[in-house]
C-alpha cells in the first residue's frame, strides 16, 4: 500500500496543491501526490491548513495565474510564499 | 462480471422505459391544490403527495416548463400511476393527458365547484383503486444500462474534484457506451471550464448549442441581475469553507462528473426529455441541487448519482438519490447522509477505477430497491424552476 499523502494535486502543471488530511500544522514536510501519475514529492507547509484547502507549491506573485487541474482558476491579489495557504484572502476569480 | 451482463429489478412500464421504484403519485397542478394531495396521501397509503410552490398565472416559456415538469414526473417510470388535482379543470386535464399518453394509469380532478373535501374524497377513492393495481406489479429482470442516471453535485468543496466526481465520471464512462442514458446540468457551475465543456461535444453544432446557452445564462441571468460579483453566492459559503476559492476551481471539479472519453450528444432545455438515442445529454438547469434533480427527474431519468464534499442532505420525491463522498471529516460526521464512501481515494487505499465499480455496485442496490440515506431520512425536496415572475 502506498503512503497516505497529505497533498494532492491533479496535474504536473499546477502551482496548488490541497490538504487531504485533518489537521496539518505549520512546519510539516508534506509528502504530496500527483494524481494523474500518482508520482510523489515532498513539500513544506509553513501555516496551519483546514481539511480541503489549497497550500501554495512556489511563490506566487500579485497577479500570477493560480493553475489547478492543468487550467487557470483565478489570480493572486495578495503574494504568496510558498508552503502558505491559497483561499479568498489571496485568490480571486477571473469572471463575475 | 461483464457489465454488458449486469442486470437489475425494475418495473417495465407500458412505454418500455424501466422504473426502479413503484409510486402513486398526487401530483398538484398548483400551489393551491397541495392541501386537498396531501390529504389523499394522509387518507390513502402507498401514495406519495408532490406539493410545490406554483402553477398560477404563469405563461409563455415559464408556463411551459410549468407542464413539462408536472407531466414529466407523472409520466417518469418511478411512478405507476399518478393523480393530477388542480384548482380548475381545464390544465389539470391537460397535465393528465400528457401523463396519459405515457400508458400509464391517471385521473385528473378539480376543486372549483367541488370543494377540497368532495374532491379529497373522489381522488381518494381513485388514489385506492390505484394503489391496488400498483401494489401487484412485479420486478423483472432488465439490463443495467436501461436505467436512466442523472448527477448534480453540490455543497462541493475540492474533495469533490479529487474523488467523488471522478468516481462518476468513471461510471459514466464505462456505462454510456453501453448504451446508458446519462444527463448534467449546472449551466452557471460551469463557468471557467464551460471551454472544456464544449469540447466533450459529440459534434461541432453541439458544442455551439452549449456554448448559446451557457451565454445566454451569463447575459440573461448573471449579468443582468448581478449586483457585485457573485462571490457572495458562487462558490457558497459551504464550497469556500470546504477549500473551494473560485468559480474556475468549482466549475473544474464539478466537470470531472462527466468522466474522461464520453461526449455528449445534446443539451436539453429544462425537463426536456431526451430524443436523441442513449448517450450522455447537458440540460441547462440551475445549480441549485433541488431545482436540478426536479428537472432531471421530469425529464425522464431514474436514479441519480449525487457526489458532495461538505455534505448536502438532498433527495427526490419520486428519484432515488445516491450520494458520494471523498471527503474524510463529511463521511464520519454525516455518515447517516453517504452511500457510498470513497475518501480511500484520497488516502490511496482506492482508486477511481475501483471507485467507480463501487458506485456501479452501488446503483445495481438502489435500483433492485435498496433505500438511499436521503429516502430513509425522509428527503423529498421537490423543486418547480421558475424562469420569471407570474402574470
Amino acid at each position: 500500500m502506498d503512503a497516505p499523502p497529505q497533498l494532492l494535486v491533479h496535474d504536473r502543471r499546477d502551482n496548488v496543491a490541497v490538504v487531504v488530511v485533518e489537521n496539518l500544522v505549520a512546519g510539516t514536510d508534506a509528502l504530496c501526490v500527483v494524481t494523474e501519475d500518482n508520482s510523489e514529492f515532498r513539500t513544506p507547509v509553513t501555516q496551519d491548513v483546514p481539511l480541503g484547502h489549497k497550500v501554495a507549491l512556489q511563490d506566487l506573485a500579485n497577479g500570477t495565474t493560480v493553475v489547478k487541474y492543468g487550467q487557470d482558476i483565478g489570480r493572486v491579489v495578495a503574494p504568496i510564499r510558498k508552503g502558505e495557504h491559497v483561499h479568498t484572502h489571496n485568490l480571486k476569480t477571473k469572471r463575475w | 462480471m461483464n457489465l454488458t451482463d449486469r442486470t437489475i429489478w425494475g418495473y417495465r412500464r407500458e412505454n418500455g422505459r424501466v422504473g426502479v421504484r413503484n409510486y402513486v403519485a398526487i401530483l398538484p397542478l398548483d400551489d393551491i391544490s397541495n392541501a386537498a394531495c396531501e390529504a389523499v396521501a394522509a387518507h390513502i397509503q402507498g401514495t406519495i403527495a408532490l406539493p410545490h410552490a406554483y402553477g398560477r398565472l404563469q405563461f409563455g416559456a415559464d408556463l411551459d416548463l410549468h407542464f413539462r415538469t408536472m407531466i414529466g414526473t407523472g409520466a417518469n417510470p418511478n411512478v405507476a400511476a399518478c393523480v393530477v388535482i388542480g384548482i380548475e379543470p381545464v390544465w389539470t386535464g391537460k397535465v393528465v393527458a400528457g401523463i396519459a399518453s405515457t400508458g400509464k394509469p391517471v385521473a385528473g380532478f378539480s376543486i372549483e365547484g367541488n370543494g377540497d373535501i368532495a374532491t379529497v374524497a373522489a381522488a381518494s377513492r381513485k388514489a385506492k383503486e390505484l394503489v391496488h393495481w400498483a401494489s401487484e406489479k412485479v420486478r423483472e429482470e432488465c439490463p443495467l444500462t436501461e436505467v436512466w442516471i442523472a448527477a448534480k453535485c453540490g455543497e462541493s468543496d475540492t474533495t469533490t474534484g479529487l474523488a467523488s466526481c471522478p468516481t462518476v465520471g468513471n461510471m459514466y464512462d464505462k456505462l454510456i457506451p453501453l448504451g446508458l442514458y446519462g444527463c448534467f446540468g449546472e449551466t452557471s457551475e460551469l463557468t471557467g471550464a464551460e471551454h472544456l465543456a464544449a469540447a466533450r461535444a459529440a459534434s461541432p453544432e453541439m458544442a455551439g448549442k452549449f456554448m448559446r446557452t451557457w451565454s445566454a445564462y451569463q447575459q440573461e441571468v448573471i449579468e443582468a441581475h448581478k449586483t457585485s460579483d457573485l462571490s457572495d453566492s458562487q462558490p457558497t459559503k459551504g464550497n469556500i469553507a470546504g477549500g473551494l476559492t473560485t468559480i474556475e476551481e468549482k466549475a473544474l471539479g464539478n466537470l470531472e462528473k462527466i468522466g474522461k472519453k464520453v461526449k455528449f450528444v445534446d443539451v436539453l432545455t429544462p425537463a426536456e426529455v431526451p430524443a436523441r438515442g442513449a448517450g450522455l445529454y447537458f440540460m441547462d438547469t440551475s445549480s441549485a441541487a433541488a431545482e436540478c434533480c426536479t428537472l432531471q427527474a421530469a425529464a425522464g431519468y431514474v436514479v441519480h448519482i449525487f457526489p458532495t464534499g461538505q455534505g448536502n442532505v438532498i433527495g427526490n420525491p419520486i428519484m432515488p438519490v445516491i450520494k458520494v463522498s471523498g471527503n474524510p471529516r463529511t463521511v464520519r460526521l454525516m455518515s447517516e447522509h453517504i452511500d457510498l464512501d470513497v475518501s480511500g481515494i484520497v488516502r490511496r487505499e482506492m482508486t477511481i477505477d475501483s471507485a467507480g465499480n463501487a458506485l456501479i455496485d452501488m446503483i445495481v442496490r438502489t435500483a433492485n430497491g435498496r433505500y438511499t440515506a436521503a429516502e430513509a431520512l425522509g428527503h423529498r425536496e421537490f423543486v418547480m424552476t421558475k424562469l420569471y415572475r407570474s402574470a
